[in-house]
């Protein structure tokens, strides 16, 4: 096709060129950043779910109230708890190590063991908790074995609920860690650990001074997405313990979900949410400096 | 044609479509009405279910093109409010009958989520014949009323006549006030181990049960007057902080609990215990008192899937007392549910007719007998037949001379919630009595915008 009437200007040019991305632009608006904004909005207002005519913009109200309420800082604090547990020290070394240990194992070995723990991954996150709260509740799984070995049973999910609900989602998580991990651990050149073998390196010093700075990169990686995750999970716990008795397992999730929807301030609830956001992105940023700088 | 004129008409169509949302409207069928309602959790209880779709038959055959559409909800009582506000805030998902506790309608008022029916209640004749407690059971403060009683309750103690003689209490038991009941707790767990000695719904996961069945039933037995409400100050129109009754009633949760005379604290904060107690633990003669509405016979009934025809010799009934057995002597808390019309309904005449349908008087009658519910009609409550119908109507309809409503205000529901918190706190032991009442007064005057007054 023949061009006529010269050049058209560069800038319709861009137009016309950004004409094919519009469709997906004009969804995402519509549908991520629309709510998006929507949910920032009503943080800011003390919109409720019921018993009131109409809501009225408040600015930073529900985020003072926020930091003076105590059930929100000990629902901080147990999200603080929860994440570090079972993301940062749980899903992580028992990761690595799972990994670690599967490099040097027979095939058969590896594979069985690789299944089981890719099963707990890929099962729904209720199911998951109905296992768990199946496996700690007082006539559970858990206390029929203490029973058989003679040792103290007692009802897990009422005298330690966050170590159980911890415990729960490192059973389910580990899994993404450990995979992340072999294939990083597969990146590493043969000929770097068998020379510094034949230096006489241990076991432990090849981890120390070879493995881990190696796969510096994929820890920062797995760090980031296991801490997000376990930033946001609300089923598990929700059936475990619906964050009780009392608000011992309550974290932000089921902070905000009390808040929103069974005392029905949307408004409040929302704020919390950002909040958590806002927690999440610390997290992230920690992260980043940490994979940033070379060793 | 140029080659962007394809792409351009894409977008074109994209975007109108995305903008029209590329839909029906759901809830516009104008033959069809949408009925929602609370499913009970428990898979073998279909009272309600089967209620309905009798209704739905006799509607749709006297009304010929017609259609009804059932949409239950299933879920603990809590989580059913949320999800039915959710479909009341949009026109698309309102269904166009609604099944309304009377602790939320006010609240739901409020937010203009229902549809005064004064106009329709007006040109019915059976109106008349409902009695005027119930009918003010759903009108708001603006006078209007917004919704359709559909029978009313009353509470009081159950207990086991088996267990009862193990522990050697006698089986015409009516305690004199709240002493006596503790007493026959410490007894039957002293002589009849196995058993939980007597159940008191607490805490948050019980919900609006712990607040009615458990605390008010001990609350508004602390009151000295008969009209007085420890609650709530009609005078002032206050809510009251710091009384000496809320703590007396927090001080006999604790000392159940305490004292191991009821469930096991982590049985009690499981969400669905009251299923459990009604599907097992008073059926299996596990459950030596239980402090329970007027409604549990429903799940014993025929083809309720725990039938049990002969709870009526099991179990006795006795009144709540007062505190100290001071004068009115007896303590019930009364509430019940409406049908209602959601403001955003697509279809509110045809849903009245379907109300008008299951409030003929042979099926309201039918509704009380099949849920135990009390009648909230005065032809249905002067009916022998309806007073026969079932062991325990006679017992939980004379308790309605002695009844309290709650202060079922637009704060209500976020009281009651402060309230199962205090509870919760007391049961599990991690705060005290005086450390629960002034953390209950603290969020009495964030919820109500410091409307309180201390008595």
């Amino acid at each position: 096709m023949v061009k006529e009437g010269g050049a058209r200007s560069p800038r319709l040019r861009t137009l016309t060129r950004a004409l094919p991305v519009a469709p997906a632009l004009v969804l995402l608006v519509l549908f991520l950043a629309g709510p998006i904004a929507y949910c920032a909005y009503i943080a800011f207002t003390d919109l409720q779910l019921t018993g009131q005519a109409e809501s009225s913009f408040t600015g930073f109200d529900n985020f003072r109230t926020a930091f003076k309420d105590d059930a929100f800082l000990n629902a901080v604090w147990l999200t603080l708890v929860f994440t570090v547990l079972s993301s940062i020290v749980g899903q992580n070394t028992l990761g690595l190590a799972l990994a670690s240990l599967m490099q040097r194992a027979s095939k058969p070995v590896r594979t069985l063991t690789g299944g089981i723990v890719v099963t707990a991954w890929v099962l729904p996150e209720v199911v998951a908790g109905f296992l768990l709260y199946a496996f700690f509740r007082r006539e559970g799984t858990l206390n029929a074995i203490l029973d058989q070995l003679h040792l103290p049973s007692q009802n897990w999910l009422f005298t330690l609920p966050i170590l159980a609900v911890s415990f729960a989602n490192v059973w389910r998580g580990t899994a993404f860690s450990m995979l992340v991990y072999s294939a990083a651990l597969n990146e590493i050149p043969k000929e770097i650990t068998e020379a510094a073998e034949v230096d006489g390196a241990g076991g432990w010093r090849r981890m120390w001074h070879i493995t881990l700075p190696m796969i510096r990169r994929s820890i920062g990686t797995n760090l980031m997405l296991n801490t997000l995750q376990t930033l946001s999970v609300f089923g598990l716990i929700w059936v475990m313990t619906r964050g009780g008795p009392g608000n011992r397992s309550q974290t932000l999730p089921l902070f905000m979900y009390e808040q929103a929807f069974q005392k029905s301030m949307i408004g409040y609830g929302t704020a919390v949410a950002l909040l958590l956001l806002v927690v999440g992105s610390l997290f992230s940023l920690v992260y980043l400096r940490l994979l940033r700088t070379e060793v | 044609m140029r080659p962007t004129a394809a792409p351009l008409a894409l977008v074109t169509l994209l975007t109108a479509c995305a903008l029209s949302a590329c839909g029906s409207d759901s809830g516009s069928d104008p033959d069809t009405v949408q009925i929602s309602y609370k499913q009970s959790t428990d898979n073998s209880v279909r009272v309600m279910d089967d209620y309905l779709a009798d209704i739905k038959e006799q509607f749709e055959k006297a009304n010929p093109g017609k259609k009804v559409e059932l949409v239950p909800i299933k879920a603990p009582d809590s989580e059913y409010y949320t999800k039915l506000q959710q479909m009341l805030r949009s026109p698309r998902t309102a269904p166009d009958l609604v099944y309304e506790d009377t602790f939320l309608i006010n609240s739901d008022i409020t937010s203009g989520y229902l549809k005064p029916l004064d106009p329709y209640l007006g040109k019915w004749e059976d109106w008349g014949n409902f009695i005027d407690t119930a009918k003010s059971a759903a009108e708001a403060q603006d006078g209007k009323t917004y919704g359709v009683p559909d029978g009313t309750d009353t509470r009081g103690l159950w207990f086991d006549k088996g267990i009862f003689k193990r522990a050697g209490l006698p089986a015409d038991w009516q305690p004199k006030n709240w002493d006596d009941i503790l007493d026959a707790a410490r007894t039957i767990k002293e002589k009849v181990p196995g058993v939980t000695p007597m159940n008191v719904y607490t805490g948050k996961p019980a919900g609006e049960a712990a607040t009615m069945q458990g605390f008010e039933m001990l609350l508004y037995g602390t009151a000295t007057g008969a009209t007085e409400s420890p609650l709530y100050d009609t005078a002032s129109k206050k809510w009251i902080t710091g009384s000496q009754g809320f703590k007396d009633s927090l001080r006999f949760v604790e000392t159940v609990f305490k004292e191991k005379l009821g469930p096991d604290v982590s049985d009690a904060l499981d969400p669905n215990f009251a299923t459990s107690v009604r599907g097992d633990l008073l059926p299996g003669g596990k459950l030596g008192i239980n402090l329970d509405g007027s409604w549990l016979p429903q799940d014993w009934q025929k083809g309720s899937g725990h039938e049990w025809p002969e709870w009526s010799e099991k179990l006795g009934l006795a009144y709540m007392p007062t505190q100290h057995g001071q004068s009115p002597e007896k303590v019930s808390m009364s509430g019940g549910w409406t049908w209602a019309i959601p403001s955003k309904a697509g279809n509110p005449d045809l849903a009245f007719e379907f109300v008008k349908t299951m409030q003929t008087k042979a099926n309201a009658q039918k509704w009380y007998i099949a849920n135990s519910g009390i009648a909230v009609r005065t032809d249905v409550a002067e009916d022998p037949a309806y007073v026969k119908a079932q062991p325990g109507i006679k017992f939980f309809t004379d308790l309605v001379a002695s009844t309290h409503y709650r202060p079922a205000y637009p704060a209500y529901p976020k009281v009651s919630t402060a309230i199962q918190e205090a509870m919760e706190g007391v049961t599990t032991g991690d705060s005290s009595v005086a450390e629960a009442a002034r953390d209950y007064d603290e969020e009495l005057k964030s919820v109500t915008d410091g409307q309180v007054v201390e008595k």
